[in-house]
């Protein structure tokens, strides 16, 4: 298959970005960095799929103060999350009043989002800047695919932990510290499982379909990339991708990360094998990886959210879960 | 890649349940909450129930804790390492009908925790029921039987 790649004509930058995060992501390892999180998990909000709302109004708000921006700035919206709809994304971002593009790429909504909105800048002629928001709630999703908040069972040690976590990015026009340069969207790879808590397995499959399918498309030496930095693969996942990768592409096994073992704290947390849902890598992305390229620490890293596509409807039916990996690559602005 | 390849890819990198320490767990819990109920029960006698009260009496305050600890957030902490051992007594039964009431609340009193209260238990209402029912039609043909003998 070929030209999966997109160049993107126009320099795009992150101009800012912001996470958000609930009481977990505040004990994690990257509690620290987070721009705001609320302990409670309630944004002071009633129910938990408002909150998860005004997660995501707190997200993008924070990253457009960061920069002095205001909403009207903004000319368009491309945001997602978990909840049946994305009602939580149109909810939350109902008063700014831009053109919004509401996408469902399950776990992989973060880098799904910003690979549209860098695409609608790219082929736009006077389309200068606008925002890419990802949200996902723990309460709310378990409240929806799994089972009550409250309720006791123990989970499968394959299981993972969804995540509490906004994440809002700013893409503008011109060159800057953080630049995207390439996307590829990802295809749609069977897993080979219908267990829904092990959703790390199902789509490690499609990360490596994605990450060799880049190598080999663009011919791109291993060695010039930082990071190969997946979404939620966890750690069942990641290990079958590391598996695959050392056989395909010796050595870009070592490059590989996930966000959803750099979240929470894989010995004291609880989170079995690791955290999932799209506010993962969106978190992640904002807090941890954007400073690192705007520092020039890291300079090129490929980064893919990876999404279980599946509903509570079609586990309970024997339905396999089929996996997404769509592809961004990301480069430090600065000049070495 | 097949899927019978990717099926393996998976098991082997899956770690298993750990059904020891899980046992253990549940029966140091479940046989704790046996015991709470058992001291419930005499407390209940010394002030002077029938064993047939005392049992109703137990279940009830069984009931009552789970619920509680449920509305504190406290009971799926515990669950989390008790498993089983809290799942299977009428705690489990509690915090099943008592989480998802929770959860539906905020979708109103008729749709939402009417309509979905036992969404969790509703299998354990449903097959008890009809086990229930097996049980009898057995109890009946087999004391027919022995009459007619």
């Amino acid at each position: 298959m070929k030209n999966r790649i997109t160049k993107l004509k126009t320099p795009i930058h992150f101009r800012s970005w912001a996470s958000v995060g609930g009481y977990e992501e505040r004990r994690g390892p990257l509690g620290d960095k987070f721009d705001f999180c609320d302990t409670s998990d309630k944004f002071g909000q009633k129910t938990w799929e408002i909150a998860e709302a005004e997660m995501g109004r707190i997200a993008l708000n924070t990253s457009l103060s960061k920069v002095g921006l205001s909403h009207t700035d903004l000319e368009l919206l491309v945001a997602g999350d978990l909840q049946n709809q994305c009602v939580a994304s149109s909810t939350g971002l109902s008063s700014f009043g831009i053109p919004f593009l509401g996408v469902y790429g399950a776990c992989s909504t973060c880098t799904e989002s910003i690979m549209m909105l860098s695409s609608f800048i790219d082929s736009s002629d006077n389309m200068k800047i606008g925002a890419a928001l990802t949200t996902s709630h723990n309460s709310a999703a378990e409240r929806q695919f799994r089972t009550p908040v409250e309720y006791g069972g123990q989970r499968a040690p394959t299981a993972q932990w969804t995540s509490t976590a906004a994440g809002a990015f700013l893409l503008e026009r011109g060159r800057g510290d953080v630049m995207i340069t390439e996307y590829m969207p990802g295809r749609i790879i069977d897993g080979s499982t219908a267990d829904g808590t092990n959703m790390g397995g199902a789509m490690a499959f499609s990360a490596f379909d994605s990450i060799t399918a880049y190598f080999e498309e663009s011919g791109e030496d291993i060695h010039n990339i930082d990071y190969i930095v997946t979404g939620d693969l966890g750690k069942v996942g990641s290990d079958i991708l590391k598996e695959l990768l050392s056989k395909e592409l010796p050595g870009a096994e070592r490059l590989h990360t996930d966000c959803g073992l750099l979240l929470y704290d894989m010995k004291n947390q609880d989170a079995h094998s690791g955290a999932s849902g799209c506010g993962t890598s969106a978190s992640v992305l904002a807090c941890h990886f954007l400073p690192m390229l705007a520092d020039g620490k890291l300079r090129r890293i490929l980064f893919l959210s990876t999404g279980a596509l599946m509903s509570p409807s079609s586990l309970l039916q024997g339905e396999n879960i089929y996996g997404i990996a769509p592809l961004i690559r990301l480069e430090s602005g600065k000049e070495n | 890649m097949d899927s019978k390849a990717k099926k393996q890819l998976i098991k082997k990198h899956s770690p298993s349940t750990t059904i020891l320490k899980n046992s253990i767990m549940a029966f140091i819990f479940g046989g704790g909450i046996c015991v709470i109920g058992q001291l419930l029960s005499e407390l209940y006698s010394y002030f002077g129930c029938d064993e047939k009260t005392c049992g109703i009496l137990v279940t009830v305050t069984l009931i009552f804790i789970a619920a509680l600890l449920t509305g504190l957030g406290i009971f799926d902490k515990i669950a989390r390492h008790a498993g089983a051992g809290t799942l299977v007594p009428v705690t489990g039964f509690s915090n099943a009908v008592v989480s998802q009431a929770m959860d539906a609340k905020s979708e109103g009193y008729v749709m939402g925790v009417g309509a979905k209260i036992y969404t969790v238990a509703g299998p354990v209402i449903l097959y008890g029921l009809l086990s229930g029912v097996i049980y009898g039609l057995i109890y009946y043909i087999y004391r027919t039987v022995e009459q007619m003998i």
